[in-house]
């Protein structure tokens, strides 16, 4: 649906150059929703903004359903234009037009029907849930309605892509939820393609199915959320997962842990179907050993379970590390260390 | 000396007629064209939708030329173009075609200035969408900037019934002439007064109508 091949984006701030992008390749399958993750500087919004060329790149080719995006006409863009819609981090609603305005905007620029602008407005209100909305101004709305406004008026000419430049960055907990289940909904729904990019890591475990992280405007790890989550390559990928999901106890527990004399501790990683079997326990009772989870979580992940435990285990040394060697051909099983906290 | 009120009224009606014309001609021209320049000034700055750093620079050095310039020397100094515009360089006419250049330039800034404070991110947003970079300029930075604009506007009218009688005493008749007459080189503190007072309410007049059409636009 969406490719990028090779491409980089540098500016020219008078002597000084930043690249932004650098040579990044992506793919960006139909009907997926695709995050790209990094810090605030990464190259996000430009590699975003060269998608429906608001930014041209200086190397290399953006493909949209094979078409390479910066070789249309200004013309011809203009009506690419209209297959991606594009929602915003501020929103960026028109404050002199009401709510039905915003969204009838776009229709406008087609050659449709008035009464068809109008009923598709309705419809669009309905799907947003704010039907009695209509005739307000984005000033008298909240953050989480106006974003509801921004994701009406960019389905209106129903297009293919959603590019969200951090949706949901300047809404609180709960809206953040609400908006990020109606971006699920677009995509289900309507089978819309979305490429957002965002800075929280909960963003991503939440709707993504695909995941690319940002450093530097590199593309620095990418693949399968799950895949991504439960065995992360790059540093800035850990830091990224560790502030959605705390898979080490505090240092303080850690030190009381061992001051009491607690053992070895061993990291349990257990991944989709294996969760639902008692793996842990069948083998520490067949080898005779005890076991304490010091520490943990089970969550779902797209729709799989994925499991982090600190586990220890109590009984001869030779059965625990039967035990250990047993466990370790079901599940990743892993000596935490010291230095690690 | 005093004059005949009787007699004199009219005149100072007819004045009063004079000056409301320079200032609403003015402003409509002044308007038309400045409104236009300042779009332009916008629409080519730098990053913008129909970036040309050739027209931005040219307006920009016409704008700062003209601009500091005292209205009484321009007026004066661009009397040979006016007779040739106009055909003379005495009376109302006279006095619109140099009011509508300043004006216009003063115009051009206020809406430069105006369209400058539109978060980029809705011109982008409208970009997104497909519109045209003359969609743009109708149907997102206008109407975006009309509230801050018609004020704009306002502030330059007032200033406009200055520069009438500015022009007024140079042969651009109006209340300016009036004054310049009766009241300075006659000395009749009267009509001083009675002109002061239109003036006056002229200006507040203005004030008024700008104040209440931006607050309807504003929705404040
Ligand atoms: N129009 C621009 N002109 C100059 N530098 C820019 C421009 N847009 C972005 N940059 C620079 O490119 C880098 C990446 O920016 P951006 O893509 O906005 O990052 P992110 O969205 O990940 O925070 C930053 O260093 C930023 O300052
Ligand atoms: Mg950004």
């Amino acid at each position: 649906m969406i490719e990028f091949k090779n491409v980089s984006k540098t500016f020219s701030l008078g002597k000084r150059e930043v690249h932004a992008v650098k040579d990044v390749s992506l793919s960006v399958e139909k009907g997926e929703i695709f995050g790209i993750i990094g810090f605030s500087g990464a190259g996000k919004s430009t590699l975003l903004r060269l998608v429906n060329m608001l930014e041209r790149p200086s190397s290399g080719s953006v493909f949209i359903q094979d078409i390479d995006v910066n070789t249309l006409s200004p013309k011809d863009l203009r009506t690419q234009r209209r297959n991606i819609g594009m929602i915003f981090q501020n929103f960026n609603l028109l404050n002199s037009r009401t709510v039905a305005g915003n969204i009838a905007y776009p229709l406008k620029l087609t050659s449709i029907s008035k009464q068809e602008v109008n009923r598709r407005v309705k419809e669009l209100l309905e799907f947003v849930g704010l039907s009695d909305k209509a005739k307000d101004y984005p000033d008298q709305l909240s953050g989480g309605q106006k974003q509801r406004v921004g994701i009406a008026r960019a389905l209106a000419t129903s297009p293919d892509i959603l590019l969200c430049d951090e949706a949901t960055s300047a809404l609180d907990p709960d809206t953040t939820a609400d908006i990020l289940r109606l971006l699920k909904k677009v995509n289900r729904d309507f089978g819309i393609t979305i490429l957002l990019i965002t800075h929280e890591m909960h963003v991503i475990q939440t709707i993504c199915d695909k995941v690319a992280v940002m450093e530097n405007g590199e593309v620095i790890e990418s693949g399968d959320v799950f895949d991504t989550f439960t065995n992360p390559q790059h540093s800035v990928t850990q830091r990224f997962i560790r502030s959605v999901q705390q898979d080490l106890p505090s240092t303080h527990i850690l030190k009381e842990w061992r001051a009491g004399g607690g053992g070895k501790l061993y990291r349990v990683i257990f991944k989709g179907a294996v969760a639902n079997d008692p793996v842990l326990s069948m083998i520490t009772r067949k080898h005779n050993v005890d076991f304490n989870i010091v520490y943990g979580s089970v969550r779902e992940l797209q729709e799989k379970l994925f499991g982090n435990l600190l586990v220890s285990f109590i009984g001869e040394p030779i059965a625990i590390q039967n035990a250990l060697t047993e466990l370790g051909t079901i599940v990743a099983v892993e000596e935490v260390v010291e230095n690690e906290c | 000396m005093n004059v005949d009120w009787i007699t004199f009224w009219p005149r100072i009606v007819e004045a009063t007629g004079e000056t409301l014309i320079m200032v609403i001609a003015t402003l409509i021209f002044g308007s038309i064209i400045g409104v236009s320049i300042g779009l332009l000034l916008f629409v080519t700055r730098k990053n913008n939708i129909l970036e040309n750093k050739f027209v931005f620079r040219l307006l920009n050095i016409i704008i700062n030329i003209i601009r500091p310039i005292p209205f009484i020397i321009f007026l004066v100094s661009i009397s040979q173009l006016t007779r040739i515009v106009v055909g003379t360089t005495i009376g109302t006419a006279a006095a619109i075609f140099p009011m509508t250049i300043v004006a216009s330039f003063v115009v051009a800034r206020v809406v430069e200035n105006n369209l400058v404070s539109i978060d980029p991110g809705v011109i982008e947003a409208a970009q997104a969408m497909g519109a045209s970079p003359l969609r743009i300029i109708f149907t997102v930075l206008i109407p975006e900037a009309l509230g801050p604009l018609i004020l704009g506007l306002t502030f330059v009218s007032v200033s406009l019934i200055d520069f009438s009688a500015v022009a007024g005493t140079v042969g651009g008749g109006g209340l300016g002439h009036v004054a310049m007459t009766y009241g300075y080189q006659r000395f009749d503190g009267s009509v001083m007064l009675v002109t002061v007072v239109i003036l006056i309410i002229m200006v507040q007049l203005a004030q008024w109508i700008g104040n209440t059409l931006s607050r309807k636009i504003m929705r404040r």
